[in-house]
């Protein structure tokens, strides 16, 4: 029971740690947010003013499909599991996930997942070049002959996916230390076991609907084809079934993080604890019945525009009890701003900006003049960068002394949030207003009317680059050394992973621990 | 046995996920290069590639399961590490449940909502020729609008309902009949674990025995009736959204069943040749059971959306 780590390679190769597993996750998801960073910085230096200069069209459309699938399924996804494997353990007090092997198969699939998927790149005819939306026929009867490679990419990392849910489900459920009680869970552990609930739902749909695309490409099918009675609005509707739940998939997690930084450096308890659990589970139901919102203009009947515009508009009462939740936790807190608690505030407040162009675009009337603009990708960018992105280099700030047992250093770490801070409202900003001003997503040339704005945008771009790259050398240099970190770390933590030794041992909680 | 604490069980590094995930990887890649290399017409490597990954995957999962096999019959696993595996299946089967809801919703999308479209107002009269809706779907928009020279026909004949006097003669009735009769063996074989009646003629090895047959069986009926309607009913793959729908759905069922009979032949063979499994420790059983219960709910779902009411 009480094996170390192994030495060499094999340890990463054959091993069934939780930390092991964790931090593998973490490294891969590291590595693709950089790869899908480079394929942003193409686009946006493309779009630093009108006219074609550095890349043609057709790449230009693979550039924007390859970065939106690596940063949703590459990037983000793969953060949050590998801070759930790293923290859901010691935060229940259980001695690994429930099915250590089975674990480590979640993990590897991934990096042949991605091989596959980024070898499209130097296929004859090119990447996918449909969007990560990826709507038929554009990725059936006019797709290059890469997309069945990206098709079962995404059924093997919609494999790996169910398995890693799974197995935090189970971890959840069945091996919680005693005295345990779901409602004394730390707010990470269920919003975790929400999201994973939404992943068991929604990524056998995602695996139903790109299945659907392989019978109609190699088979003769016609579920999207109208001369046959089919219809490219059911993949829009099989689509979304899956991808609204998966944009809450990209954010819950981030608010169970959130959740645990904020009363940290606030040093007052998380306000209303349970309305959060309850808020919680609200959205991920409302997840379920809001994905034609992404379809407005596609030609729905009007009880159709009506239904799904309220069910949206709904989703603004259980994000606004969060929202609120955190600032009440901070109000007349004795607060300090570490590197995480900054970049938290910074999620509360640039999140709900994002929220509040959601609440616009899910006017159906008005949506119809957003639609497919650059107000869009302000509106998602700014709920996944500040949201998604930000959460987790939050969380990594906030574990990394638990992880190396070091501390980071702090004045970098200011350096980083602050440079990463400007550069993505400098990056994001503007595309509201050129959204707005009429420029259509997906272009790699345009009107010379929404230059300033594009020119502003692609600065920001490769400031916020930059800034990641100070992250990945603090993060190295933590690793490496730096000062003891203490077992609580920070003053104000709260919880069963505060409790163990920095770095935390190999294996933890072998026989559980009494809660209280 | 029965230890007062027990340790949940971690075990060491494994070579399985690895080489899984390097099997799992070769056959997607290979089926990948196979189908794309149909598509173009040439000749290359694919299926090898597919075909020496599913044969590296089937050794991998046998290696795995006998290796949990393994350590349960050592008293490794835990009554709460149990619990994990109940967990474990209990949610695979509720993500299969949503595997088929997005066909299921596909049909019911493209019946109700698709095809009254096509058919109703100037899409019908401006762009496919006066085509009317009908399901079964028998004459394409693209039919309608070009006649021979359309490029997807509809099928000549179709599976519907022929009427309840006629069922007899209907080949879905009487698989239906068969796969609901293997729930109850399956469930009768379960009884008779739980009552520690393994042998004899009405014990857990036959009622198991009789549960794999039946399933043989319905795989049986279920080509027949796929070579009939290929070859004489002029209704394929391609016909339209009636043949999509209607191979697609009962297509995936067929998988899932032929997964299942291998699950429950292979407890069969473990009860039979090394005497696995007794009344209180038999949960490679109890998992394939629920499958096995699954995929006979999603054969009613289908008798009555996709026969009954197609």
């Amino acid at each position: 029971m009480a094996h170390g780590p192994a030495k060499g390679l094999s340890r990463w190769f054959y091993t069934t740690n939780h930390k092991d597993i964790g931090s593998m996750y973490l490294w891969f998801s590291f590595a693709m947010f950089f790869l899908g960073g480079i394929f942003a910085l193409v686009i946006r230096a493309e779009l630093f003013q009108p006219g074609l200069q550095i890349v043609e069209p057709g790449f230009f459309n693979q550039m924007t499909t390859m970065h939106g699938l690596v940063m949703v399924f590459g990037a983000v996804m793969p953060a949050f599991v590998g801070l759930a494997n790293w923290m859901i353990p010691m935060m229940v007090g259980a001695p690994d996930m429930a099915l250590p092997r089975m674990n480590n198969w979640s993990f590897w699939i991934l990096p042949f997942a991605f091989a596959m998927l980024a070898s499209t790149l130097f296929m004859e005819g090119g990447a996918p070049n449909f969007g990560w939306t990826f709507y038929a026929p554009l990725s059936t009867t006019y797709a290059p002959a890469s997309v069945t490679f990206f098709i079962f990419a995404v059924h093997i990392m919609g494999a790996s996916s169910i398995m890693g849910s799974i197995n935090i489900i189970a971890t959840i459920l069945n091996m919680r230390a005693p005295g345990m009680t779901l409602m004394k869970m730390p707010l990470f552990v269920w919003t975790w076991l929400i999201t994973a609930y939404l992943l068991i739902a929604v990524m056998p749909v995602l695996a139903g609907v790109v299945t659907m695309m392989l019978m109609d490409i190699h088979f003769g099918t016609s579920f999207f084809d109208a001369a046959g009675g089919g219809d490219p609005v059911l993949f829009q509707h099989v689509f979304w079934f899956f991808g609204h739940p998966e944009v809450y998939i990209m954010i819950l997690p981030a608010f169970g993080v959130v959740s645990a930084i904020i009363p940290t450096f606030a040093r007052k308890p998380l306000f209303g604890y349970s309305s959060m659990v309850y808020a919680t589970a609200s959205i991920a139901f409302l997840s379920f019945i809001v994905w034609a919102h992404h379809m407005f203009t596609v030609g729905m009947p009007l009880l159709g525009e009506v239904a799904f515009m309220y069910a949206t508009m709904l989703i603004a009462v259980p994000t606004g009890v969060k929202v609120f939740n955190w600032v009440t936790t901070m109000w007349r807190g004795s607060m300090t701003f570490e590197t995480p608690m900054l970049f938290s505030i910074a999620f509360v407040v640039l999140f709900t900006i994002g929220g509040f162009s959601g609440l616009m675009l899910a006017m159906a009337p008005a949506d119809f003049q957003y639609h497919d603009t650059y107000f869009v990708v302000a509106h998602f960018h700014y709920v996944l960068v500040p949201g998604a992105i930000f959460s987790i280099t939050a969380a990594v700030y906030y574990w990394l002394p638990k992880w190396t047992g070091h501390m980071y250093d702090e004045t970098m770490g200011k350096v980083q949030f602050w440079t990463a801070f400007i550069g993505l409202n400098i990056t994001f900003f503007p595309m509201h207003f050129s959204g707005l001003a009429g420029m259509p997503r997906r272009i790699p040339d345009y009107n010379p009317l929404w230059a300033d704005w594009n020119m502003i945008s692609s600065v920001g771009a490769f400031m916020f680059g930059a800034a990641q790259l100070l992250l990945l050398y603090n993060v190295v240099k933590t690793i490496r050394g730096g000062k003891k970190a203490t077992a609580e770390v920070w003053e104000g933590s709260h919880g069963l992973e505060w409790t163990v030794a920095s770095p935390a041992p190999y294996h933890t909680f072998t026989t559980p621990p009494e809660v209280k | 046995m029965e230890h007062q604490h027990e340790t949940y069980y971690v075990p060491e590094q494994s070579k399985l996920p690895i080489f899984a995930s390097i099997a799992l990887f070769l056959t997607v890649f290979g089926l990948g290069n196979y189908l794309n290399e149909l598509s173009a017409d040439k000749d290359g490597s694919g299926f090898t590639i597919f075909l020496v990954g599913f044969a590296l995957l089937a050794f991998v999962l046998f290696k795995w399961f006998s290796i949990v096999v393994d350590e349960n019959m050592r008293g490794l696993n835990s009554a709460q590490l149990k619990r994990s595996f109940v967990w474990g299946m209990g949610w695979f089967i509720f993500s299969e449940v949503m595997f088929f809801s997005a066909f299921f919703g596909a049909l019911w999308y493209l019946r109700n909502m698709s095809l009254p479209h096509l058919g109703t107002g100037p899409t019908s009269e401006l762009l496919w020729g006066g085509f009317q809706a009908d399901w079964p779907l028998m004459v394409t928009p693209d039919m309608a609008a070009n006649g021979e020279g359309a490029g997807v026909f509809g099928p000549e004949k179709n599976m519907s309902n022929p009427g309840v006097g006629n069922w007899t003669g209907w080949l879905p009735f009487w698989n239906t009949l068969v796969l609901i009769t293997s729930s109850f063996t399956v469930h009768f074989a379960h009884t008779a674990l739980k009552n520690n009646k393994k042998g004899g003629l009405f014990g857990f090895n036959a009622w198991l025995g009789l549960t794999v047959v039946l399933g043989i069986i319905f795989l049986i009926l279920q080509v027949e009736e796929y070579l009939h309607a290929y070859q004489h009913m002029g209704l394929t793959l391609e016909t339209g959204v009636y043949g999509t729908t209607f191979f697609m759905l009962t297509g995936f069922h067929g998988l899932h069943v032929t997964m299942g009979t291998f699950m429950l032949l292979v407890q069969w063979l473990r009860s039979v040749t090394k005497g696995h499994f007794s009344h209180h420790d038999c949960f490679g059983f109890e998992a394939s059971s629920w499958y096995w219960h699954f995929v006979d709910v999603v054969w009613v779902a289908l008798f009555i959306f996709v026969y009954i009411m197609g």
